[in-house]
């Protein structure tokens, strides 16, 4: 168990990185509190992996440091760093029964057999093993062997971090759902650290306490499941997060004033300090509503979604999706729509104004 | 699924039928047909029954180079197949040197067999040839004309490089199949190097080892060109194989009938140590 700080930390493939798009992970700081549950959640090709595996030590960094409590890791082979691994495809031992696969790891260590057996007997209970241990691991579904790779970074008592890098990325979507409570359920229970490396929001939402949101090689924003919704420090996150993701929309800013369709907005933040960066209004479909007065608008098209209807409107040369609750009246085309003014943002050159002030 | 009846599709299958005939069915019953007769020549035969195979079965001469086609095949089989992995294990994953490997590698596979029997003639000779000249400088008393161990030592020694490169490139690509992420996932296991190739490589390479080491056997089992060519059979009958036997039994002697018998003998006892390989190697994957 350890506090994870990483420190000034870059990467680079390239053995002479020039530009910045040379740099796979660019400028990182980052602490990892003790026993947490984090969720590294951005795009494909963000940087996400590479920094698992910088903090699982199958890659050494090309600039800064990891401390793990206050030890400097950096140089440090994965095997010497006491951390486990879970990966995108299982990984197990074919030849071997499930309780061999779950014993490896201990008996590679050098532990006595009859500390292995209650191990073993311990984490194939907490992960529902203890059915199959006998059962070769070859021929076990795709969840199963999943929970077989968990399973063996569960077993030793010396992990300082759990990390799972897209582990759930073959499993049938009905058992998605239970695998992700079945690791919650196991987070509680062994109080590890565990850093869930995912491009898939609801993953990532549910599973984390902290969500680390990452673009190009970037961290953008560190925070709760509530407060990537709330208050998306980038409109990256906004859009990134949220279904449908948060309206984006240029503005003009006159007087500290957002001016948005030719119309004043009134906004949560004010734009001082701009100086002619390019300036956005970002607001979440759920705080746009219909309205009496506002801005003109017309209904383009409305999905329905089960339990409410993404409506998409064209306001200003732009779109604007509204989120509708079931039910509720939609007006035809032409009519107005409103920003909730506590829940409408400004950015500069995509960064959230103010964002020390609000956070 | 229900299955279509269509009796004009045995027109499609006719040509193949033809060829397989013509090729393996017609010359494997001609086979069969001698070894159940006698002839005196002129051409004349006589039904003879089952005596060609029991005189066969009970002769001396054939135990004997049965025996030492076993020895042969055994002894290959056991330094090829170890070495072709050590060597395959040993192999570049990535980068320009693969292909130089690979290439090597390949080499020896694409000489013509009885080319390769002529260059190591040539090779060991014990006074021109590279090899013996060296050894026998060396203080060697190397003769494989004369003496039969240096005569098995060159036949191995041949075989197994010409042949090594097969399990190499058959193990190789075994190998570079397996995802990095077992290579890390064993590191975070903190798995040794041994471990690694117990628990990870070798099952990775069953299936293709599985084929080496059965063409491996078939084909040592039936090799003629090599030996014919290095040592023609000698010293005396040191290195006759099965092959050059029935050659000598069949063109030499021109005894057909007992040349027949042993020829389905032999393809029998291919068969049966094929099988016995196969069963063996895949017995564990229905589990």
């Amino acid at each position: 168990m350890a506090r994870i700080t990483l420190s000034d930390l870059k990467h680079s493939y390239m053995p002479n990185p020039t530009n910045d798009a040379d740099w796979a992970l660019k400028q990182l700081d980052v602490e990892w509190d003790d026993g947490g549950a984090y969720a590294l959640l951005g795009p494909s090709g963000c940087g996400k992996t590479t920094l698992l595996n910088i903090i699982s030590g199958l890659l050494i960094p090309s600039h800064g440091r990891v401390l793990f409590d206050d030890s400097d890791v950096t140089a440090l082979a994965p095997e010497e760093r006491k951390i486990a691994q879970v990966f995108q495809f299982p990984v197990v031992y074919d030849t071997m029964t499930v309780y061999d696969n779950l014993a490896f790891p201990l008996r590679n260590r050098g532990v006595t057999e009859d500390l292995v057996d209650v191990r073993v007997r311990e984490v194939a209970e907490m992960t529902d093993l203890t059915a199959m241990l006998k059962n070769r691991a070859s021929g076990l579904t795709a969840d199963g062997k999943q929970k077989i790779s968990l399973g063996r970074g569960l077993v030793r008592t010396d992990v300082n971090a759990i990390l799972f890098d897209e582990p759930l990325t073959v499993i049938d979507p009905h058992l998605k759902f239970q695998l992700r409570l079945k690791l919650k359920e196991l987070h509680h229970r062994v109080n590890n650290t565990m850093i869930y490396v995912t491009h898939d929001q609801t993953e990532a939402l549910t599973f984390a306490d902290k969500v680390v949101v990452m673009n190009v090689g970037e961290v953008v924003q560190i925070g709760t499941p509530e407060e990537l919704f709330e208050v998306p420090h980038h409109t990256f996150v906004g859009h990134f997060i949220g279904s449908p993701g948060m309206n984006v929309l240029p503005c003009d800013i006159d007087n500290g004033a957002a001016h948005f369709a030719g119309q004043r907005v009134e906004t949560a933040n004010d734009a001082d300090g701009v100086n002619g960066r390019k300036t956005e209004i970002g607001v979440r479909p759920e705080y746009v509503t219909f309205s009496d007065q506002g801005l003109d608008a017309q209904v383009i098209r409305v999905s329905d979604t089960g339990r409410f209807n993404v409506v998409e409107t064209q306001c200003g040369g732009n779109r604007v999706n509204l989120l509708v609750g079931e039910g509720a009246e939609i007006p035809s085309e032409t009519t107005k729509i409103a920003f909730n003014p506590e829940r409408t943002r400004i950015y500069a050159d995509g960064w959230l104004m103010g964002r020390e002030a609000s956070s | 699924m229900n299955k279509t009846v269509n009796h004009k599709a045995w027109f499609f299958v006719l040509p193949v039928l033809a060829l397989v005939a013509f090729n393996a069915i017609v010359p494997l019953m001609t086979v069969v047909n001698y070894s159940v007769q006698e002839s005196f020549g002129n051409n004349v035969f006589f039904w003879s029954g089952l005596t060609w195979f029991e005189e066969m079965l009970r002769s001396p001469r054939f135990h004997a180079s049965l025996g030492r086609q076993l020895t042969f095949t055994f002894t290959i089989l056991a330094i090829e197949i170890p070495l072709g992995v050590i060597i395959a294990l040993a192999m570049p994953k990535k980068g320009i040197w693969v292909s130089v490997c690979l290439v090597l590698m390949a080499m020896p596979l694409l000489i013509p067999w009885n080319v390769v029997g002529a260059m190591w003639n040539i090779f060991a000779l014990p006074e021109i040839g590279l090899l013996g000249k060296t050894l026998n400088s060396m203080g060697f008393d190397y003769n494989y004309t004369r003496q039969p161990g240096d005569a098995w030592f060159t036949l191995i020694l041949m075989d197994v490089w010409h042949w090594t490169s097969l399990v190499v490139l058959l193990s190789y690509a075994g190998l570079v199949s397996i995802p990095d992420a077992y290579y890390q996932a064993a590191k975070i296991d903190g798995a040794s190097s041994w471990a690694i190739f117990r628990y990870i490589q070798l099952p990775k390479m069953k299936r293709v080892l599985t084929i080496a080491v059965l063409l491996r056997f078939m084909d040592s089992f039936n090799i003629y060109t090599e030996p014919s060519v290095l040592t023609g059979g000698g010293p005396g009958n040191s290195t006759t194989l099965l092959s050059l036997d029935l050659v000598k039994i069949a063109l030499g002697q021109f005894d057909l009938g007992p040349a027949a018998a042993m020829s389905l003998i032999y393809f029998l006892v291919i068969l049966l140590f094929s099988w016995i390989f196969y069963t063996l190697m895949t017995r564990n994957e229905e589990q």
